[in-house]
């Protein structure tokens, strides 16, 4: 591993930890006395659902979908990890049903 | 430590190991998976342990595999970072009085407020008998402890596979799914999920190299602009039930 990425990857953790740790201490520093602005409590709540739209946007958004096979690997497994989340709410099944599904979809497309 | 203290201890510690089994049994494996998937990424094993150790926030530790895996910037991880948990400033604020007495122990506990860790604070009551910082550090300790042998134990099964692993790194996009379909069943509106969608179809547009800031600011202005119609409809979904 070259330094560079040494640096990069312990930056990384730094730089999360940190960010981490403020999130959860802010309300102690800042609202032990007064409350959170209303515009921070409706961000907060609303949120989470933005930030997964973009992440699993982003994971598909290199694909090419005009060539062979057309993304339909990703797709299909993607589609049925939704499915079985859906269905048995189980996050490992879930998640190694779709990476196994992917995983023979790529090799056999 | 005194006779007195460590007695306390003893009679703190079962009753935390009791309360936090359920943890322990998510954890485990989700550490396990996480290590797993940082492996297969390409990482070495000993970031997995490290990230547990001073992160302890999962869903936050599974964004960065994909997020250094493209090399992100390190103030796109930060803002993600904050993003993924904002959540935890409400949590904070419900611990306020508890935490009030904590001391020493304050500092760690506010720390070690996950998810679940706050799950178990808020609903398990520690007996009279019992000293409540020492019960709420002896479970945040414990909950910290399980997730960095899972993320521990992960890791070297990770390396020590040999197998043709190449589509492995799916299990992130898998995950990212995963956690969206537990927002679409907690988030029931349709708004948050357009807007989001909307401002990815822009920022693709836009500048694909600056895709995840382009689309955060954007669905951020969304919902700020929603926020009337949104607040309104809450309001009236309420006041039906």
């Amino acid at each position: 591993m070259t330094n560079l990425r040494l640096t990069y990857l312990l930056l990384v953790v730094l730089v999360m930890s940190l960010t981490t740790y403020f999130t959860r201490a802010m309300p102690f520093i800042f609202f032990s006395k007064r409350k959170p602005p209303a515009f921070l409590n409706y961000l907060q709540r609303l949120m989470p659902p933005v930030v997964m739209v973009v992440l699993v946007f982003a994971s598909y958004k290199d694909i090419d979908f005009l060539a062979a096979p057309y993304g339909l690997p990703a797709l299909t497994a993607g589609a049925t990890t939704a499915a079985l989340h859906f269905w048995k709410r189980n996050t490992l099944l879930s998640i190694a049903g779709g990476t196994a599904l992917y995983m023979v979809l790529i090799r056999v497309m | 430590m005194s006779v007195y203290e460590r007695d306390e201890w003893r009679r703190v510690l079962p009753l935390a190991v009791r309360t936090s089994i359920p943890v322990l049994l998510g954890y485990v494996p989700l550490g396990i998976a996480f290590g797993l998937t940082l492996v297969a990424a390409g990482f070495p094993w000993w970031l997995s342990p490290i990230m547990g150790i001073f992160i302890f926030a999962g869903a936050a530790q599974f964004m960065a595999i994909g997020l250094m895996q493209q090399g992100t910037g390190i103030f796109e991880i930060a803002l993600f970072t904050l993003l993924m948990n904002a959540r935890h400033i409400v949590y904070g604020l419900s611990m306020l009085v508890p935490f009030s007495k904590s001391g020493s122990w304050k500092p760690y506990l506010i720390f070690g407020l996950t998810d679940e860790t706050y799950g178990l604070l808020t609903t398990v009551r520690p007996p009279q008998n019992v000293d409540e910082t020492k019960f709420y550090a002896a479970t945040t300790a414990l909950n910290h402890l399980y997730w960095v042998v899972g993320c521990t134990l992960g890791a070297f099964v990770g390396s020590a596979l040999t197998l043709d692993t190449t589509g492995l790194d799916f299990a992130l996009t898998a995950l990212f799914i995963v956690l969206l379909v537990e927002q679409i069943r907690s988030v029931r509106r349709f708004e948050p999920y357009v807007a989001a969608l909307v401002a990815c179809g822009v920022a693709l547009l836009v500048s694909p190299q600056n895709f995840l800031l382009i689309a955060l600011a954007l669905a951020i202005g969304f919902l700020a602009l929603l926020r009337p119609r949104i607040e309104k409809k809450e309001a009236e979904s309420r006041g039906a039930v």
